[in-house]
């Protein structure tokens, strides 16, 4: 049961990092990229996680699996804010 | 099953490697080639996953692709084009120098001949009669080495020579990095966002760090990834508008950076006097001393590429005794 929750968590993940790749590809400027990128990588990774907790035994395992989804929560969003907010400069005032 | 969705990932993984490897090299905006390089470290390190040498891909992830990514994104900082700094003047140099025919065809040859040699190798080492003639010498005696992960046993053991001319050679970088002149100048105080972030991460940086030192002695980790993540640690602070990296100033960043070459060589040197060959740890005391050693090279790696990073001799490198003294000689100097 745990495994078919797991597998389905995965292919969710899955899904959302091909609908931001397919976004990152075909969206028209860089705002809109930025929002189908990190949204969905946040919550695909997150949901990859959830479903990589659910099939490991080991505690250690799963907080080093959480904490790496709360660094790329972290790195992205700001990540996203510096790269937002330089293409707005450069757009001028 | 298995075996063919591995076959699959492993074929993306080469042609992704190639394709990657082209588009940096056909790249016209060297922006553009650069972040392609980092894409490619980071695709490298998984092939590298793939190949079972988990100490390699988080080497190549850490200074391939993360670092090595840091400073040519901070190199290119200077070419046209940058927009950063208003105090940068004519955007005149062309992003894009072609090199002559001529020595493109040389480069080529002597890639050939690489590639050659390397298939050479990689085939004789297949056809030998023990294809791991090495690994099983490793595994047979790492019960002396002091530690339990085979690829630590070898760099701080077995093969300590390598790694402590490695450190050698790191040094002579840093030298030549501060032959190039005055640092590069700062980056402007960081917003909330990226201050926020680097308040939050860089002590975490700094717990990774130590961890991956520590696990180095049964898992895959070791001074090289400890270092490169203390390094990554210094890159953030300088992007959020810290001068100086992180780093200490003066003497304290003089012995930082010659920690490693100097802690490795003074406990190689205390052992000859103790009557054993140098660097050949006594069982007993090898877990020990490669924990000691292995912690010098780590502050010392994080320290050179950190210094790397700032790009030249820092201010920061003479005590603020050791400018003011410096500044009246060269005045005395003049006749």
């Amino acid at each position: 049961m745990t495994e078919v929750i797991a597998g389905a968590l995965i292919a969710a993940g899955i899904l959302f990092y091909l609908a931001g790749s397919i976004g990152l590809l075909r969206l028209p400027d860089i705002y809109c990229r930025l929002h189908a990128l990190t949204k969905a990588d946040n919550l695909g990774l997150g949901l990859l996680v959830a479903g990589l907790v659910l099939l490991t035994d080991d505690l250690r395992v799963a907080l080093k699996l959480i904490l790496i989804w709360l660094l790329v929560l972290a790195a992205s969003a700001a990540g996203a804010h510096l790269i937002a907010g330089q293409a707005r400069r450069g757009e001028g005032p | 099953m298995d075996g063919i969705a591995l076959i699959l990932l492993d074929a993306l993984l080469i042609l992704v490697l190639l394709g990657l490897a082209w588009a940096t090299l056909e790249s016209r905006d060297p922006r553009r080639g650069v972040v392609l390089f980092i894409a490619f470290g980071l695709v490298l390190a998984l092939a590298w996953a793939r190949l079972a040498a988990p100490d390699v891909a988080l080497a190549e992830a850490a200074i391939g692709a993360g670092l090595s990514g840091a400073l040519l994104l901070a190199a290119l900082r200077d070419e046209p084009e940058a927009g950063h700094d208003p105090s940068e003047p004519e955007p005149a140099t062309p992003a894009k120098r072609r090199l002559p025919g001529l020595t493109n065809w040389a480069v080529g040859v002597l890639c050939l001949g690489l590639g050659l040699v390397v298939t050479w190798a990689f085939v004789d080492t297949l056809s030998g009669a023990d294809p791991e003639r090495l690994a099983g010498q490793v595994m047979a005696r790492l019960g002396e080495s002091g530690v339990s992960n085979p690829v630590t046993a070898v760099l701080l053991n077995f093969r300590g020579y390598d790694t402590l001319l490695e450190l050698a050679v790191l040094l002579a970088a840093l030298l030549g990095i501060l032959a190039l002149g005055p640092e590069r100048g700062g980056y402007a105080p960081a917003g909330p966002v990226l201050a926020g972030l680097g308040r939050w991460l860089v002590p975490v940086l700094i717990l990774t760090g130590g961890y991956l030192l520590w696990v180095g002695a049964h898992a895959p980790g070791g001074a090289f990834q400890a270092g490169a993540v203390l390094a990554a640690a210094g890159v953030i602070l300088r992007l959020a508008g810290y001068r100086t990296a992180g780093l200490p100033q003066g003497l304290a960043l003089r012995a930082l950076s010659l920690a490693g070459v100097a802690v490795f060589l003074a406990v190689g040197l205390a052992l000859l006097v103790a009557g054993r060959p140098f660097l050949g740890f006594p069982p007993a005391w090898a877990g020990t001393l490669i924990l000691v050693i292995e912690s010098a090279a780590t502050l010392a790696i994080g320290a050179t590429l950190a210094l790397a990073f700032i790009g030249g001799r820092p201010a920061a490198w003479d005590s603020p005794e050791q400018r003011r003294a410096l500044n009246p000689t060269q005045v005395h100097n003049q006749p």
